[in-house]
């Protein structure tokens, strides 16, 4: 690395707080959420699941071919063998390893009361996070792309495609995108069509349920936005990586950032 | 700490973090995650309040039969003795803390204003059905009993044995508080998709509770008390399920 730059306080500790709360949170939210998914291993669209008919689009099982028993996920009426991954796992019959729930057995009862444990948190710091990046002025100057940053989206991401990153205080527009895409899409998405899965919240808003397309469809909608935590989630650590991980974790948990040194006119009248 | 103990240690705790919890369940960590349910509840309840209505669907929305879980045939001996007699035998027991008890046949039930609407039944696995039900109001029907002032809850008591336990037969109960039990929309259904309520369903009574997950709707109804707490019933959660480990409250 070339000279080092000074060290910035950049992340205020209500920003550092919820952050750290939010990734344990949706650790054991997404696990103890895979546990309640295999308790009805399809994604339907619509108010109802069909059994009489088929509106699934998504189905994780088992059957049983040539006499062997195999695991098998159904993609839009393509079957494909997933035995020992989904579907089957040795002589087990699930939708999702016992790897990746929580807990490890099948217990739809202990999983929904974790999910909604940590569902509450998510929600109450969400609360906190946006009255402190209000007040503290987190949201307006780090959050929001303006003019300028949205000039630099293709600068910023030829520079990210060549893995070529800037420490700066600002955030740059591709992170502006991605975090803002988190906290102001994909949390309020998949906090309302959770709730849009519960009959007592449908009564109180019932033009939610249809803003949605029933109440399938919004558990549907809910395990996409998990997808897409997911993949923002590894997209997330490979930047870290990539761009420094010592400085990046310095930074979300002490709120000390080192950022590159200022290119100075000295310099480049020396070149 | 390089990226390679950086990525083994995430790793790591990815593969374990299905089990960290797997123990916490019978203890005081089970015991606070769970207590968000009476959060839940109370949030709902305020909120929510007492009367407003679940989503009400129409007949196009009709696309297949009840989709049956649960009980969907009991074997308990009492159960089939009025089966075999076309429920002619049966009564409803209201009791508990009430004013008047009441025995009401099926046909004094019928003989009530009968109420009939299509809704949505959300199983705690998470799928939904959408049916129509017909039967009459559980409020009418605690309204003549007279519920006295420090009744809580309605409990049901069926005639099905999910299990069979070395004491004997597990019998199915669940219970709700008064404001779902005098509901506009919570029924006792005799009815349902224009027909009598098959034996799959629940057959000859079971209740329709509109704001609450499928586990809450009582099959088989063979009493119902009215009761201050969940003493001596079960392990005292104040059902079937809950006593299992399912929260109570189920309206979500």
């Amino acid at each position: 690395m070339a000279a080092s730059g000074s060290l910035i306080y950049r992340q205020s500790g209500w920003t550092r707080m919820t952050h750290w709360v939010w990734a344990v949170s949706l650790f054991f939210l997404l696990l103890s959420g895979l546990q309640i998914f295999n308790a009805f291993p399809k994604l339907v669209w619509g108010k109802e699941a069909g059994f009489e008919y088929d509106n699934a689009f998504l189905e994780i099982g088992a059957q049983d071919v040539d006499g062997a028993r195999q695991g098998y996920l159904d993609l839009f009426g393509t079957r494909y063998d997933t035995t020992g991954w989904l579907g089957l796992q040795g002589d087990t019959v699930q939708a999702f390893p016992a790897a990746v729930t929580i807990p490890s057995t099948r217990n739809l009862a202990f999983g929904r009361i974790v999910h909604f444990f940590f569902a509450w948190i998510l929600v109450g710091t969400l609360a906190i996070w946006a009255v402190a990046s209000v007040v503290n002025g987190h949201l307006r100057r780090d959050l929001v792309p303006n003019g300028a940053d949205l000039r630099k989206l293709p600068g910023d991401i030829a520079d990210h495609a060549r893995l070529r990153f800037h420490h700066t205080r600002q955030y740059n527009v591709l992170q502006k995108l991605a975090y803002g895409g988190v906290l102001f899409v994909a949390f309020p998405l998949i906090i309302l069509t959770g709730l849009c899965m519960s009959p007592s919240f449908n009564a109180m808003a019932p033009w939610l349920l249809d803003v949605f397309g029933g109440r399938q469809s919004a558990r549907t909608i809910h395990f996409l936005t998990m997808a897409a935590l997911v993949a923002f989630f590894v997209v997330h650590m490979l930047m870290i990586l990539a761009a420094g991980p010592l400085n990046e974790l310095r930074s979300i948990i002490t709120g000390w950032y080192r950022i590159d040194p200022e290119p100075t006119p000295a310099k480049e009248d020396a070149q | 700490m390089n990226r390679r103990t950086l990525l083994t240690g995430a790793s790591v705790a990815a593969l374990s973090g299905c089990k960290v919890l797997d123990d916490a369940r019978g203890g005081t960590l089970g015991a606070v995650m769970a207590s968000a349910n009476s959060l839940t509840y109370r949030v709902h309840r305020a909120l929510g309040g007492g009367h407003t209505l679940a989503p009400e669907y129409t007949q196009a929305d009709i696309r297949q039969g009840m989709h049956p879980n649960g009980s969907t045939n009991p074997q308990t001996a009492d159960y089939l003795a009025l089966q075999g007699n076309a429920w002619a035998d049966y009564r409803l027991e209201v009791g508990g803390m009430v004013g008047q008890t009441l025995s009401l046949s099926l046909a004094d039930l019928r003989a009530m204003q009968a109420q009939t609407q299509i809704t949505r039944h959300d199983c705690v696995e998470g799928w939904s059905c959408i049916a129509k039900w017909t039967g009459v109001r559980l409020g009418h029907v605690l309204a003549m009993a007279a519920p006295q002032a420090g009744a809580r809850f309605a409990v049901f008591h069926c005639f099905d044995a999910i299990e069979r336990g070395l004491a004997g037969e597990v019998l199915y109960h669940e219970s709700i508080d008064m404001v779902d039990a005098t509901h506009p929309q919570t029924i006792l259904a005799w009815g349902v998709n224009d027909e009598d309520l098959p034996v799959r369903n629940g057959a000859p009574l079971r209740v329709r509770v509109e704001r609450q997950l499928g586990y809450k709707m009582a099959k088989y109804i063979r009493r119902i008390d009215l009761v201050a707490d969940f003493t001596g019933l079960g392990r005292e959660r104040g059902g079937y399920w809950p006593d299992k480990g399912y929260d109570w409250f189920a309206g979500i």
